[in-house]
């Protein structure tokens, strides 16, 4: 097995997949939101409950590959109790991240795992998916429209 | 050995596989350190060299515009361009090549029927008859002009995971409010073959015309109007050994008689006034601006290229691989295949339980495989048979059954690293 495949499928990515964490509908979600991949047909729904600036609770459901799985995940695992600034803060540097394989010196460990993605340009999309979703959740006005990766 | 592989040698020798794959450059590469194999084939073929040489000495040579020059160059290129309809009337077996149009590929053949036939034929109550099966280019199209003209579609039935038409509901579907039935020839996601003659004659009795998407059928297999009996039939270069972007759309001179222009501009007109104008006669009438003349003579070595081969070889090559990759495949562990049992053409589309399609593609990459993996333009009939994607592998006649064995073996592999760690 390519040592460069093992990079972008981590454990901990292939074990978030398998078992995705908060993965379920919220009872009492202040913000649905939508995402979608219409490439590949990816598609995960987000479930936010704000308490006042902060995100008390975040969950999600959805299909998709192991990446996009992985990412949503891991993203409700690392949003809970953060403010909208914070959120969108780690969103900006998690892009940076998957985009280029730069590493913000504060990134939670569980997330360096998806620092790999920026080797597949094509699978780029399938770990930003939900978090882009969320980001726009986050927004003052959100946005009625499902999110879409195009 | 199965009969199916007997067959399949059988048909590699007559094809003299390494002489052709000999033709196609791009095959002979390496991806990822390993040796290519392509079985993307349904999205788009790789090109023979003498289809690469027609368009370089075209535009080395005989570059200028079409029709409207007096000089040397402007002949030669309007003969080539002239020529290329011509082969391309013989390689359907239309009866003149004035009812070839050249187009962008099927997606714009299908649409320009849509707009200049249907948008002046359809009217509110009117329904246009489509399968369930269609890709987006023969589905999106209808319901544009369905929105323009207040038709509405209807669709014959997909029966399942063996991805037949249901042709019990044939007749009811071909109700008298039925204006065109709209079918693909060869499903790109589910390799059925329809019986578009058969489908055809249904139509035809009852007066309906008909379109045939043979995007997946032309370079695969004899494709020949007459004996199909439809009204209208679209292909692309692309996916038969020709460059991207140029397209053909046949059409019966009924029908072309029946059509308003798709696009206005030059190279289509008659007379040109401030406040109106007149065209030419078909095929020129549907094509203006300069089109794609090297693509017209690149498509024009393909297509000889392809008959020099012989479609029927290459179809019998296609379907033995197509039947020994889903009697290999059907070994896997966990593995869900689309598509009828026998009679596909050269395409497998599968689902694996546990590792999603695009995780098979990335990895299947990293061994140089190129497959497909998603929803192949298909998202109707995918939510219909209850899936969010499916891996492809298409093949062409360079194809390998030695690749096919590479590809159950990667897929092997794929699936344990999947695996690895779980309960």
């Amino acid at each position: 097995m390519s040592s460069h495949l093992d990079e972008l499928y981590q454990e901990v990515i292939l074990d978030h997949s398998r078992n995705p964490r908060n993965y379920h509908k919220l009872e009492g979600a202040t913000r649905v939101i939508e995402g979608n991949n219409p490439l590949c047909g990816d598609q995960v729904t987000v479930y936010i409950k704000m308490d006042g600036d902060r995100i008390a609770d975040v969950t999600f459901q959805g299909s998709g590959c192991a990446i996009s799985k992985a990412a949503a995940s891991l993203m409700t695992a690392n949003l809970k109790g953060k403010t909208r600034a914070e959120a969108r803060h780690l969103f900006e540097e998690y892009l940076r991240m998957v985009t280029t394989g730069k590493v913000d010196p504060d990134m939670s460990q569980k997330l360096i795992a998806f620092a790999g993605v920026h080797q597949f340009p094509a699978r780029v999309k399938c770990a930003v998916l939900p978090w882009r979703a969320v980001v726009n959740a986050l927004g003052d006005d959100p946005p009625a429209a499902p999110v879409s990766t195009e | 050995m199965t009969a199916n592989m007997c067959n399949a040698s059988a048909a590699s020798q007559d094809l003299d596989l390494e002489s052709v794959r000999g033709d196609f450059p791009a095959l002979d590469q390496q991806v990822h350190g390993h040796p290519l194999i392509y079985l993307d084939n349904a999205a788009t073929s790789q090109k023979p060299r003498a289809v690469l040489e027609a368009m370089q000495r075209y535009y080395e040579r005989d570059n200028s515009n079409v029709h409207r020059g007096i000089h040397e160059l402007s002949n030669r290129a309007t003969t080539g361009y002239e020529g290329a309809r011509e082969r391309a009337a013989r390689f359907i077996n239309a009866g003149r090549a004035e009812d070839i149009v050249f187009t962008r590929g099927t997606t714009e053949g299908i649409n320009l029927a849509a707009q200049a036939w249907g948008r002046r034929r359809l009217g509110a109550g009117d329904v246009i008859l489509l399968t369930e099966m269609e890709h987006h280019s023969n589905l999106v199209p209808w319901q544009l002009v369905a929105r323009q003209t207040g038709a509405r579609l209807e669709f014959v039935p997909v029966t399942g995971d063996e991805g037949l038409l249901d042709l019990d509901r044939l007749d009811a579907c071909l109700s008298s409010r039925v204006r065109l039935f709209a079918f693909t020839h060869v499903s790109n996601t589910l390799g059925t073959v329809n019986p578009a003659a058969e489908l055809c004659r249904e139509a035809r009795r009852r007066g309906i015309p008909t379109l045939v998407d043979a995007a997946q059928s032309a370079g695969h297999m004899p494709v020949d109007v007459q004996s199909l009996g439809c009204d209208f039939l679209a292909f692309s270069g692309h996916k038969i050994c020709g460059p991207t972007g140029i397209g053909v759309l046949f059409g019966r001179p009924e029908r072309w008689a029946e059509m308003d222009p798709y696009q206005g501009g030059g190279e289509m007109i008659l007379s040109v006034g401030y406040e109106a104008s007149t065209w030419k006669e078909p095929p020129h009438m549907f094509e203006a601006g300069t089109p794609n003349i090297a693509g017209a003579i690149g498509l024009h070595a393909a297509m000889d290229y392809l008959d020099r081969l012989g479609r029927g070889r290459i179809f019998e090559h296609d379907q033995a691989l197509g039947e020994y990759a889903r009697e290999r495949l059907s070994t896997l562990p966990g593995i869900r295949i689309l598509g009828p049992p026998r009679g596909r053409a050269g395409l497998v589309s599968f689902h694996l339980r546990d590792v999603h399609a695009h995780d098979v593609v990335t990895m299947a990459d990293h061994y140089g495989l190129a497959l497909r993996g998603g929803h192949h333009c298909n998202q109707p009939l995918m939510r219909k048979l209850g899936l969010d994607s499916t891996v492809r592998a298409s093949f062409y006649f360079y194809n390998r059954l030695s690749e096919v064995d590479r590809l159950v073996e990667v897929l092997g592999i794929i699936q344990q690293y999947f695996n690895r760690g779980a309960a």
